[in-house]
């Protein structure tokens, strides 16, 4: 490259800079429902045999207080309660590569807190005498590392968690219910 | 002589970032016309029943992979948000239309943009319209 083409080429570099900034664009199947959409449904939902929504709600706040969250937000008109928690996202692995690469004379960003949040909704359904309340809780995280950077956004999708907060929804629903 | 030709370059640079509009300017910035982007934005459906509609509209965004972030029974909204390597966050609305429909709105942010794009609405549409098992009428 000539002298004569090194400013074309630098304000070639900023327009190209410039166009990059806004490619990234909504997935096509963002807003599609496809195969695993029954699937999630299932892990994520079960039905309680009460009609008594109010009451189901009230034990699902008790269980995000149990579990260590706080309640962010609520609509028991529709249903919903929203509970968050942040905590460390420090895993062993991370720390020990972290040593190698620090001993390697590199630095590497380990992830170091999360932010996860719960969602729950029930809707009550069934006929008089058969009512029943399902519950569906979704689980997301954001992880940050070190430099206060975020390095994950994402779901929670392990179904034995799911199971797990379940189970414990039918503990509480019974504490409640023997006022303890 | 070699400065002369650096300080061209840099100031091809500048012209082209003093080109853009401050960040400030994003404030009240819209991609579409305000009448574009409701009917991109809207749909009706042959219902009266509000609660129902918006605990269907929830029940769709948890389908859609979303976390629901808060809901309002009486303003007629749900926000929702679905994380998945991006940050998604979706707004729907319901309001009375006449005395035999209601218009659902849905308004998304994908990361740091607006979404302006019909296709994402419409199949959003497409999946409520089949929980609501009501048609989604456009509105013109």
């Amino acid at each position: 490259m000539s002298q004569k083409e090194a400013p074309y080429f630098i304000t070639l570099v900023a327009l190209i800079i410039l166009g990059t900034g806004c490619v990234a664009t909504i997935p096509k199947e963002a807003l599609k429902m496809d195969g695993a959409t029954m699937e999630f449904r299932k892990v994520q939902a079960r039905r309680y045999d009460t009609g008594d929504e109010t009451k189901v709600i009230v034990a699902c706040a008790g269980l995000l207080q149990d579990l260590g969250f706080n309640i962010d937000e609520s609509e028991t008109k529709l249903g919903l309660v929203v509970g968050s928690k942040a905590r460390t996202a420090v895993e062993a692995g991370q720390v020990a590569a972290k040593v190698v690469f620090a001993l390697l004379g590199a630095n590497m960003a380990i992830e170091t807190d999360q932010r996860i949040k719960a969602s729950i909704v029930t809707r009550k359904g069934g006929e008089a005498g058969k009512e029943y309340t399902m519950v569906r809780v979704t689980f997301q995280r954001i992880v940050r590392n070190e430099n206060n950077q975020i390095t994950r956004l994402e779901p929670l999708n392990d179904p034995k968690q799911y199971q797990e907060f379940h189970s414990g929804l039918s503990k509480a629903l019974f504490l409640n219910a023997n006022d303890i | 002589m070699k400065l002369n030709h650096l300080a061209s370059g840099l100031l091809g640079l500048s012209l082209l970032v003093a080109g853009c509009q401050t960040s400030q300017q994003e404030l009240l910035k819209t991609d579409k016309g305000q009448v574009e982007l409701r009917r991109m934005q809207t749909r009706a459906f042959d219902t009266t029943d509000r609660e129902k509609t918006l605990r269907t509209i929830i029940a769709t965004l948890q389908d859609l992979g979303f976390v629901v972030d808060k809901a309002d029974a009486t303003l007629g909204s749900v926000t929702a948000t679905k994380l998945k390597g991006y940050n998604l966050i979706m707004t729907v609305t319901v309001r009375p239309r006449g005395e035999k429909q209601l218009l659902v709105r849905s308004s998304a942010q994908f990361n740091i943009q607006a979404v302006s794009d019909p296709q994402p609405y419409q199949n959003f549409f497409t999946s409520l319209g089949k929980a609501m098992f009501l048609e989604a009428h456009q509105v013109d």
